[in-house]
């Protein structure tokens, strides 16, 4: 097996092409698209830690502060993003509160879960099941977008619910939070480099770094 | 504006001889575990993959520069339709409130929601924009054989737009809400929501045509050919 670094090549992360890097900190970019080339990506492990140990914190008044305020007839109600998934629920509505749950509660958390376990993996220099973590990262790059659905639906909710004192929706700072956390670990997935998963593989007699 | 452009891209079609289809051998080195692998020459609807991880390395979509133009214009079409009207009305009665899709950004930055305005707006409305009129400039010249001045930066802020654009978190944002308004009071679905869900599958479909490797191997030929 031969890895790209290990012959002194690296490839673009935008267009694919495979060039050489003379030294492994000099600033290259590449020939084809322009983009800056790295062996790996750019303090890695240090960015990633910090955006999650964020979205860490960010997660909990996400899920205690309500993101929508409803006032009916003189009567505020405020809703949380699992007292939505509960309204559902309570109406019968499982396909829908599934998806909610899904998108809200479950595609965050197992985010915030799996990315925890794959650095500390990583820093391990874990030798086992290279491909399933490899998986897990992917997955985890592919689904963090749609947690943004309850964001996009208290969106709706403010802009269509005016009708005066019959009723009317405000959005909540838990909302906000909500999107703080999408935000940060969209992020955090991002800065990670799954190229680092594999290290342990690549060179057997160094420890990771 | 938009049909002409359109008719220009089927007419090329015809008129230019078949472009050679096959994607020549590489090294590619996969951004997953940094594995060097040597590609033989791919053919047309063909997609390599890591012998190491089995991640994606590129594939070869057929006609994928004229595919992916032609439906990015019919995407910036339904872009501006599904902007410009309203896609639902809501109320009982003489007290209905019509809603743009801006107008959720709206109320969200009135509330002093200053930061979830931002960021409805950006990821449903600015980031998707950008990503479309950036293509339309990459890919409109490309398919005509020129090179696009300035494409390099263009191209690589709409691919690193990407995850950034979530039209189809937002359509499923707007269903979830109708189910929840529908035993509150009248919901009258307008054009742009119509033009919202064609949106949605035209640009998955675009998705599935466009690779970025074949975009970038075009500019770059058109390039070196406009520089000797």
């Amino acid at each position: 097996m031969t890895t790209a670094r290990s012959r002194g090549l690296a490839g673009c992360h935008e267009c694919g092409m495979v060039s050489r890097l003379p030294e492994a900190h000099g600033h290259y970019t590449c020939r084809r698209c322009g983009t800056a080339l790295h062996f790996r990506k750019p303090n890695s492990l240090s960015r990633t830690w910090a955006l999650l140990i964020a979205s860490f914190i960010l997660y909990v008044p996400a899920n205690l502060l309500p993101i929508t305020h409803t006032t009916s007839l003189g009567h505020t109600q405020s809703d949380t993003i699992m007292s939505g998934v509960l309204y559902f629920i309570s109406h019968g509505d499982w396909p829908l509160a599934l998806v909610i749950f899904t998108a809200s509660v479950a595609v965050p958390f197992m985010k915030l879960v799996i990315l925890t376990y794959l650095l500390i993996s990583v820093q391990r220099g874990s030798t086992h099941r290279y491909r399933d973590r490899t998986r897990l990262y992917r997955i985890t790059e592919l689904v963090g977008r749609w947690s943004m659905v309850d964001v996009f639906v208290v969106t709706v909710l403010v802009a269509l619910v005016q009708l005066g004192a019959l009723a009317n929706i405000n959005a909540g700072w838990g909302a906000v939070y909500f999107g703080a956390v999408v935000v940060a670990t969209m992020f955090a997935a991002e800065s990670f480099d799954p190229r680092l998963i594999w290290e342990p593989l690549d060179n057997p007699h160094e420890s990771a770094s | 504006m938009l049909t002409a452009g359109a008719k220009g891209t089927a007419d090329g079609a015809i008129e230019r001889p078949a472009p050679a289809s096959s994607l020549p051998p590489a090294l590619a080195a996969c951004h997953e575990c940094d594995q060097l692998n040597d590609v033989p020459a791919l053919p047309p609807n063909g997609a390599a993959r890591c012998c190491r991880c089995g991640g994606l390395l590129y594939r070869n979509p057929a006609n994928c520069i004229e595919k992916s133009l032609a439906l990015t214009l019919a995407a910036a079409f339904l872009f501006v339709v599904a902007n410009v009207f309203p896609f639902m009305a809501f109320g009982t009665g003489a007290n209905m409130v019509h809603t743009t899709l801006a107008s959720g950004v709206v109320s969200l930055w009135q509330e002093g929601m200053v930061l979830l305005s931002i960021l409805v707006f950006v990821t449903s409305i600015l980031a998707p924009a950008i990503q479309i009129a950036g293509l339309l400039y990459v890919l409109y010249p490309l398919n005509a054989g020129r090179y696009p001045t300035g494409a390099e930066p263009i191209y690589r802020l709409v691919i690193g737009l990407g995850p950034w654009s979530m039209m189809e978190v937002f359509l499923l944002g707007i269903l979830v809400s109708i189910v929840k308004l529908i035993s509150m009071a009248e919901i009258i679905p307008g054009v742009a929501l119509w033009a919202f869900g064609l949106l949605i599958i035209t640009l998955a479909w675009a998705n599935s045509t466009m690779e970025p490797r074949v975009i970038w191997m075009r500019v770059e030929e058109l390039r070196e050919a406009q520089r000797a």
